[in-house]
């Protein structure tokens, strides 16, 4: 503790120092972007201009409709498995197909509204993340089964978080992650999905927020495309 | 010349001319061109989004105090620890500290060329720690002992043959030529690490000041669990990684997946805000977080070259970079390559033993029009170009310019020395290339053209009147 408590104090004035140097060297000021070392002011995004900044990303569709095709065409591309049922019944019957076709023996979920009725369609034994865990336990099950916070038309992606997710594990070590999700938790974009994600913890968050784009990949071996590199080989989204 | 600069020709001169280098390059850039377009045409506007990205960071940057104060003091607020450091040494005590003070044995460790600038692996290890690299490309490098090849492909300059003959040699494994296997050969060695791991280590993409986060991006998944296992987690960042808000990342996130690797976002984009907390499943129980000077308030001062601190490391410069893609990575003999390193690395260690790489560029442009933040790389090379010249003037440099403007300004002694050229340049061929050819830097890879026998002048002087 008392060499913690050194490396403390002996940082705290590297703090000061570093301050010191970045408030003198911010005393020249630096040219705008764009203007190739000319002082000019920044002529096209005075201020903040990320508010603005929608139309020129890639867009997610307007409808409900369209942001669905959206999300779906992602996923293709991403090689996400996305499912979408009609109603609740079919999306557990689904599930249980999965379950059945992979030989799932153990999954590994967390108490919430639509992975308790996951768990209880599926009747497998489970590990419950919620109070600890055993790591190799959950090493070994055969899915994740997780709930998310919002979906993302966009770029196919979905917003997990350590508190709304089972932890941060749970969606990343067993080798098939399996979301649970509603329709209405599917926002047109990034920026919807990073606004919903402030208004949902009103400042106070979970240690982490992930968002999560497909199966774990890598492209390290000539740049071919490899899924499950440390995550999880399959992703699946079962919606209704 | 620094002993520098004459490695970085030896090595240059050789890799040019390795044929297999070059075609194993050309196979992964044009894969990698093909998937960047498409993406950048599924923007509403590439520009307008650059642009937005450079006003974004520039004005993060040019109030760097403001923000990373705000991000240390939100960070610090939720039982996160952060440490300051100036140097690479520092920086360096500070982790090898918490690492011995925690009994570790063995550290696992996510993507941070950071840790790579101020060689965290070899301290860690000569203080007695195992490390492991987990992203698979930095993995494949660390086993062969090397440093990484590009700040986002590390081990772009291997075939799967190199890498099965690796794993066969370090791992015991059975060779094979299939990309999968040899993924899930280094899936099976790194999942024991994972859960044996006392300490997790990450660099960070971005560090959001508005909620005091930092943003890892990464495809893998190697990161998560990096984060998610080990008792206690060490983030090392430079003090250049802030943005302003939460929301500039439905910007940034698309950017730089869009430029570095030719994806609509990377594999997982993950915001960490502190250890676990109470209400939590797991997570480390301590999460330190340092914060690295290392020279950029100095390139910060540099109000002409600040913009260099805007870079988000995608690549994109080095992938589109005639000079990296003929030489490659590891002649740079620095951490970061390409145009950006080229810019910065002279800032970073020392102008004189650096100002070769800023030479080295054909200027042709490529990299400031390819940046996603918009920095103005071959501007800053010409203005290292300039600086090197002015702070050190090369005696040798200044006296032949001399030369030439005197006698370029006296048409007689003009005269007199065209004649001198033409009459002494058959004797050139005896020395051509050797130690003796005053002009062999030149004649080395380039012919010599021979003065012409009349000159435009003489020409025009004797047809004008016989018109």
């Amino acid at each position: 503790m008392v060499a913690q408590k050194q490396i403390w104090e002996m940082s705290m004035t590297e703090r000061e120092k570093i301050l010191g140097r970045i408030r003198e060297a911010l005393t020249l000021t630096a040219p705008h972007p764009g203007t190739h070392g000319r002082h000019e002011p920044a002529q096209t995004f005075p201020g903040r201009p990320v508010q603005s900044a929608k139309p020129w990303l890639p867009d997610g569709g307007e409808t409900p409709e369209e942001q669905i095709a959206h999300f779906r065409a992602a996923s293709t591309d991403l090689k996400t498995d996305f499912r979408e049922a009609a109603d609740e019944a079919a999306a557990m019957a689904i599930l249980k197909e999965i379950a059945q076709a992979e030989g799932w023996k153990k999954i590994a979920t967390h108490r919430s509204e639509l992975t308790d009725k996951a768990a209880s369609a599926l009747g497998l034994p489970k590990l419950l993340t919620g109070g600890g865990y055993d790591k190799n336990e959950m090493e070994a099950c055969d899915a994740g089964i997780t709930e998310c916070d919002v979906l993302i038309a966009q770029t196919g992606s979905l917003i997990v978080t350590s508190r709304s997710s089972g932890g941060r594990a749970l969606s990343v070590l067993p080798p098939h992650h399996v979301v649970i999700a509603r329709r209405e938790q599917l926002v047109r974009d990034l920026t919807a999905g990073f606004a919903f994600i402030q208004r949902k913890y009103d400042g106070n968050y979970p240690s982490m927020i992930s968002l999560v784009t497909g199966p774990s990949r890598t492209g390290d071996i000539e740049r071919i495309l490899v899924l499950g590199a440390h995550g999880p080989k399959k992703l699946t989204v079962i919606l209704w | 010349m620094s002993s520098h600069s004459q490695e970085f020709l030896d090595q240059a001169s050789v890799i040019t001319r390795d044929l297999r280098h070059r075609g194993l390059i050309q196979t992964a850039l044009k894969k990698y061109e093909v998937a960047r377009d498409k993406r950048k045409s599924a923007f509403g506007d590439w520009q307008s989004a650059r642009q937005a990205a450079a006003e974004t960071k520039w004005e993060a940057i040019n109030h760097l105090d403001k923000y990373l104060t705000e991000f240390a003091d939100k960070l610090e607020a939720r039982g996160t620890k952060v440490h300051w450091a100036s140097t690479g040494e520092q920086a360096r005590d500070i982790i090898v500290k918490l690492i011995a003070e925690k009994k570790a044995k063995c550290v696992i460790k996510s993507k941070a060329m950071t840790s790579e600038e101020i060689h965290l692996n070899d301290a860690m290890e000569k203080a007695g720690f195992e490390v492991v690299e987990s992203d698979l490309g930095e993995y494949i490098v660390q086993l062969r002992k090397e440093p990484p090849y590009h700040i986002v492909f590390p081990a772009m300059h291997l075939t799967r043959d190199e890498i099965s003959d690796l794993f066969q040699r370090e791992l015991g494994s059975a060779p094979t030529q299939e990309p999968e296997e040899l993924t899930m050969i280094a899936r099976r060695a790194l999942r024991k690490k994972y859960i044996e791991a006392d300490i997790g280590i990450t660099g960070a993409n971005f560090a959001v000041a508005e909620t005091g986060m930092i943003s890892l991006t990464e495809n893998e998944g190697n990161a998560r669990l990096t984060a998610a296992l080990p008792k206690t987690m060490i983030t090392l960042l430079g003090i250049e990684k802030v943005l302003p808000k939460m929301e500039d990342l439905a910007l940034f996130l698309p950017m730089l997946a869009t430029a570095g690797a030719g994806q609509a976002v990377t594999g997982y984009n993950t915001l960490y805000g502190g250890p676990k907390q109470a209400d939590e499943a797991d997570g480390p129980e301590e999460w330190h977080v340092v914060l690295l000077d290392n020279r950029r308030s100095l390139l910060l001062a540099d109000a002409e070259q600040r913009d260099a601190l805007h870079c988000i490391r995608c690549g994109a410069c080095l992938n589109v970079c005639p000079i990296f893609r003929n030489v490659g990575g590891h002649t740079y003999g620095t951490t970061y390559s390409g145009p950006i390193g080229s810019v910065i690395t002279p800032h970073l260690r020392g102008l004189q033993n650096w100002k070769h790489l800023s030479g080295s560029s054909s200027l042709c442009g490529a990299c400031t029009e390819t940046c996603p933040v918009k920095i103005d790389l071959h501007h800053h090379l010409l203005q290292n170009r300039r600086n090197a010249s002015q702070e050190e003037p090369s005696a040798l440099e200044q006296f032949a310019y001399k030369v030439f403007g005197f006698v370029a300004n006296r048409p007689g002694m003009w005269q007199v020395g065209k004649e001198l050229a033409r009459m002494f340049q058959p004797l050139h061929k005896f020395v051509l290339g050797s130690k003796l050819d005053p002009a062999r830097t030149w004649t080395a890879t380039r012919d010599v053209q021979p003065v012409a026998p009349e000159s435009f002048k003489e020409w025009w002087r004797k047809n004008k009147s016989g018109k």
